[in-house]
């Protein structure tokens, strides 16, 4: 029998998956860790140990990338959140517009980002742009979203939020729909209101939809660069590089080694958070 | 009563909220679209003295030899090569890693689970598909779509196959069923719900995927959409109304998409999000 088991579930079904993930994924990982050591440019390599990490974090242009890409993540990870809890409890509410609002909300996962992106530069163009054009109107001078070194990635990582947010909601509608109703109707009988409903079974019992959008959008926040690139291309100055952009300004440079080097940096970076978060999470979940 | 119409105003509140949040934004993008030059230049959100539909949409799609025609036609080939071969592999793969347990399994299962943390070693990725002569060429891209999809895919289908009973497969194997055939009479027509939210989902992400056609598959001929927008952007500077009209028609097919499968999207998105 185990003959005709082994016969049946054949590992050779695994070959055309190992084949294209091994050699188009797993492989070029591994050698990214040589490859991080080198100056090279994909024929000939020369061995220089540690000088790409080096410049790495000496250069304030490429160290800003950090900070940036931290503040992003973070940002964009609890705002989701967030926002994503409230407006999930409140379109799992006895309210008439529900299909409407979910699918409103939901409508801009779907778009291309590089669409978004450019749809808002031109909506934050500092004195043409519909937002501060209508922030004008009721008498307040908006800032230059983009051009000010200060708030420029705040104003990405809100339209990364614009965009991302219909996703948070989603996860967050399913895992209340999945709480059990004998939780609400014994509230009800202790005489519970809508707070303590909120606070004592949706808050604690959608955990697993909060370690979801966490662990997702915190590793997506890490990794992102479509969107900068289409708004800002990194600046003004470096003030929205991420580690995602500033890789491919060293690839379009032609410093394969440094942009490798980035490459493992943003690869310590997100397993060096998202593992021990995750973990941390599952945890925490398993307590409850 | 008072309490209904605290309720009712909320939702007003609401749905007042949408407009200006998401509607907005949508309806600058048309009404700019469909303006001269001159109009469109203002960026605002006044209807256009003389509507520029076809004016717009010709010197659009004829921009830069026809470019836009092909982007679409590489981006179509694109998602419908990478979804089918995608399907084929995860759901081969997770089949046998469900079904099969013994001394591999956990270490199948770490490679595949790290694949959806690992941000992708780009350069890296160059060098081999250079090396194997993939580099700018649509396989090479279907390539990567397909690598960096699979973990998402093999656990999706891990998950629905634990679902469907060993006795089927044995039945099979009693009537002198091969693996292979197994698989491709039996396992895989059950396995249709996720192969629907795998085109669904994947369709979405790979037509509107910018970053891996911008790095692997780069030049003038090999455009995919998202890669003629990123370029019309420099090409278009002030001529805004194209831009909005390029967008539109690119957000079209998602568009489309979502008004035909807006369930099934959502069902697909959350799938395996949410334990429990």
């Amino acid at each position: 029998m185990a003959k005709v088991f082994k016969r049946t579930y054949s590992y050779a079904f695994l070959i055309p998956a190992a084949i294209i993930y091994l050699l188009i994924f797993i492989f070029p990982t591994i050698m990214s860790f040589f490859f991080s050591l080198t100056r090279w440019n994909l024929t000939s390599w020369t061995f220089i140990g540690l000088d790409n990490f080096k410049m790495f974090f000496q250069e304030a242009s490429l160290l800003i990338g950090f900070k940036n890409t931290l503040i992003y993540a973070l940002v964009t990870c609890v705002l989701k959140v967030v926002l994503g809890l409230l407006l999930g409890v409140f379109l799992t509410s006895k309210i008439r517009a529900k299909g409407y609002l979910r699918s409103v909300i939901f409508f801009p996962t779907l778009l291309s980002t590089i669409a978004v992106g450019i749809t808002f530069s031109m909506m934050m163009h500092p004195t043409q742009g519909l937002i501060n054009t209508a922030l004008a109107a009721i008498g307040i001078a908006g800032p230059d979203w983009l051009g000010d070194t200060r708030i420029a990635l705040l104003s990405v990582a809100l339209v990364d939020v614009w965009k991302g947010v219909g996703f948070a909601t989603v996860i967050y509608i399913a895992g209340i729909l999945s709480i059990p109703q004998e939780y609400y109707e014994a509230l009800e009988m202790d005489g519970g209101g809508a707070f303590r409903k909120f606070w004592n079974i949706i808050l604690p019992l959608s955990r697993p939809a909060t370690n979801s959008v966490i662990i997702l959008s915190f590793i997506g926040g890490l990794r992102s660069f479509d969107l900068v690139w289409a708004m800002t291309k990194g600046g003004p100055g470096f003030t929205t590089d991420l580690i995602a952009s500033i890789i491919y300004k060293q690839y379009q440079g032609g410093y394969y080694g440094l942009a490798t080097a980035g490459n493992v940096i943003l690869f310590i970076v997100v397993t060096a958070l998202a593992l021990p978060l995750y973990s941390y999470l599952n945890r925490k979940e398993a307590e409850l | 009563m008072s309490r209904k119409i605290k309720g009712l105003g909320i939702e007003v509140i609401a749905i007042l909220l949408t407009i200006v949040i998401f509607w907005i934004p949508f309806y600058f993008v048309i009404v700019n679209a469909l303006k001269d030059k001159k109009e469109s230049s203002l960026l605002n959100l006044a209807w256009p003295s003389t509507i520029h539909l076809w004016d717009n949409l010709k010197e659009v799609i004829t921009a830069r030899d026809y470019m836009l025609l092909r982007a679409f036609y590489n981006s179509t080939l694109l998602t419908v090569i990478s979804i089918t071969v995608l399907i084929l592999v995860c759901a081969m793969a997770g089949f046998v890693m469900q079904r099969r347990n013994d001394r591999a399994t956990p270490w199948l299962n770490f490679l595949v689970l790290s694949g959806l943390i690992i941000p992708p070693a780009i350069v890296p990725t160059i060098w081999v598909l250079n090396g194997i002569g993939l580099f700018k060429t649509l396989p090479g891209l279907v390539l990567v779509e397909v690598a960096l999809g699979f973990p998402f895919g093999v656990l999706l289908y891990k998950g629905f196959m634990a679902g469907i009973p060993r006795e089927v497969d044995e039945a099979a194997v009693v009537d002198g069923s091969s693996g292979l055939g197994l698989f491709y009479r039996i396992i895989l027509p059950l396995l249709q719900p996720v192969t629907a939210t795998i085109i669904v989902t994947s369709s979405v992400g790979i037509f509107n995927d910018f970053t891996n056609p911008l790095y692997f598959f780069p030049g003038a001929k090999n455009a995919t959409v998202q890669l003629t927008l990123y370029n019309f952007q420099s090409q278009f500077v002030t001529q805004w109304n194209l831009l909005f009209m390029n967008i539109l028609l690119i957000t079209l097919p998602p568009l489309v998409l979502f008004i035909v499968f807006n369930k099934k999207i959502v069902a697909g998105m959350t799938a395996g999000s949410v334990k429990g």
